[in-house]
């Protein structure tokens, strides 16, 4: 079966058996290896992509599922004049990863997460954080690089 | 994942026509539960028929007495209406501490409703607020709708439409995650509605279950104290690694006093 979508600002059309995965698709059809495959029951976050502008969990998605919607990856994120995202480059100020397999996920959730809380509390930042797992870090940082993430955003005036 | 056919309707009779023509139809929604299953080999339908597509299944209506939310609305959608948030807070806080962010930006009301998954926190609203279940066929009253684990009074290939709430004159749902999945250990829904006081329970037995007595103490002395003394019968209990039937019988007389504590 065909699906259409939009995928970082370009469009795609693909021939897909229906059980495909949208992780699948994004890393075996289009190449785009940046969202990670951790758990693929859904628990873990790191396949975090966004689809219509919210943070979804790609392996649990079909890529029939995404027809005719814009899909954002981390691939996607930056502005692609060589400067990054807001969010990516405060990751990379505060600290916020260590093996950086969690990352890709971690980044596309914060994003949505500040699009959806403006001024959010710590606590409200950590219980929505709840669906991405970091096995290295201990959270502190990410914590730390998601409020200055968030001001970053807030100069841009967007996500 | 083996394989399936997939079907992607716009309109409820189509998707109902679809349903019906296979044995082995399923109709998926978020697929947040279902294909999680399919991936597990729990469910094997031959063919998924996608209600995503369908505009006129999404969206909240409120009109003062009634809360409707069609099938097809999101967790984060509920959790987020400033609309429900003033009608009916409990059902926002309720919708807010589903999983987490991602799962609520997907998974629907219908979907979690028609699963009735015994630790799902929906079902308790349904029950605790006396809400009405409207599918393609007829509307059916919260306590003719859960039957038993996983199982409800949809018949194969009747689909929800959507869900009615009349708005309660206070009401609270307090939830103890299992720490986890998110999932409620057990989670109580009360409401002092216009018929009388609700009390409904999730997570603690097979499905979604009214406290007859701690509604008629709550009816004569809204307060906490009132249920003090009342406990659920422990033999009727789930009984799995997160939690005994005692612990569970416990947890629900005492989530059931936070609950009337902070109803509002
Ligand atoms: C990590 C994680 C954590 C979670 N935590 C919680 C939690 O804490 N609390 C909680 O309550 N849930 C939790 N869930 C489940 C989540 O809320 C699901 O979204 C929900 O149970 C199912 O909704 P869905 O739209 O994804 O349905 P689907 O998975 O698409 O469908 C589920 C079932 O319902 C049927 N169905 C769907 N829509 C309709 C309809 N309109 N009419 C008739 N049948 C229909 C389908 O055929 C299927 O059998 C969690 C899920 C995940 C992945
Ligand atoms: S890979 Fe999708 S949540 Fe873990
Ligand atoms: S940085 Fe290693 S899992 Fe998060």
């Amino acid at each position: 079966m065909n699906v259409s979508m939009t995928v970082n600002g370009r469009s795609v059309t693909a021939d897909v058996d229906p059980p495909t995965l949208l992780t699948e698709f994004l890393r075996d059809h289009l190449g785009l290896t940046g969202t990670h495959v951790g758990c693929d029951t859904g628990q873990c976050g790191s396949c975090t992509i966004h689809l219509d502008g919210r943070a979804v969990k790609a392996c649990s998605v079909l890529a029939a599922q995404a027809e005719g919607a814009r899909v954002v990856t981390i691939e996607g994120l930056a502005d692609g004049n060589g400067d990054l995202h807001p969010m990516q480059a405060a990751f990379r100020e505060e600290h916020g990863l260590q093996c950086g397999f969690c990352t890709p996920g971690m980044v596309m959730a914060a994003v949505d997460l500040v699009n959806t809380y403006p001024n959010a509390s710590d606590t409200t930042i950590r219980e929505n954080l709840e669906g991405n797992i970091c096995r290295c870090t201990g959270y502190e940082n990410i914590v730390r690089a998601l409020k200055s993430g968030a001001a970053g955003m807030g100069d841009q005036g967007n996500g | 994942m083996y394989a399936f056919g997939y079907h992607r309707p716009t309109t409820i009779d189509e998707a109902v026509t679809l349903l019906g023509q296979s044995e082995d139809a399923s109709a998926i929604a978020g697929g947040q539960t279902l294909l999680q299953s399919l991936k597990q080999r729990l469910a094997q339908p031959g063919e998924l028929v996608d209600l995503g597509a369908i505009k006129e299944l999404s969206g909240i209506a409120v009109d003062g007495r009634t809360v409707v939310i069609g099938a097809l609305t999101k967790h984060n959608e509920v959790a987020l209406s400033s609309e429900v948030r003033k009608a009916v807070p409990a059902l926002a806080d309720l919708a807010g501490a589903i999983g987490d962010h991602q799962v609520r930006n997907v998974g629907t009301i219908g979907g979690s409703v028609a699963n009735s998954d015994p630790a799902a926190d929906y079902p308790a609203a349904v029950l605790g607020l006396g809400a009405t279940v409207e599918t393609n066929q007829r509307r059916i009253a919260a306590d003719d709708f859960f039957i038993d684990l996983f199982e409800t009074a949809l018949e194969p290939g009747e689909l929800i439409k959507a869900i009615h709430f009349p708005v309660p004159k206070r009401a609270a749902y307090v939830k103890f995650a299992q720490p986890a999945s998110r999932y409620a250990l057990a989670g109580v829904m009360v409401a002092e509605t216009g018929d009388g006081v609700r009390l409904a329970v999730t997570g603690a037995g097979a499905c979604a279950f009214r406290v007859p007595a701690m509604e008629q103490a709550l009816a004569g002395d809204f307060s906490a104290d009132a249920i003090k003394g009342v406990q659920v019968d422990a033999d009727e209990l789930n009984d799995d690694i997160h939690g005994t039937p005692a612990y569970r019988a416990h947890l629900v007389n005492v989530l059931a006093r936070r609950a009337v504590e902070a109803a509002r």
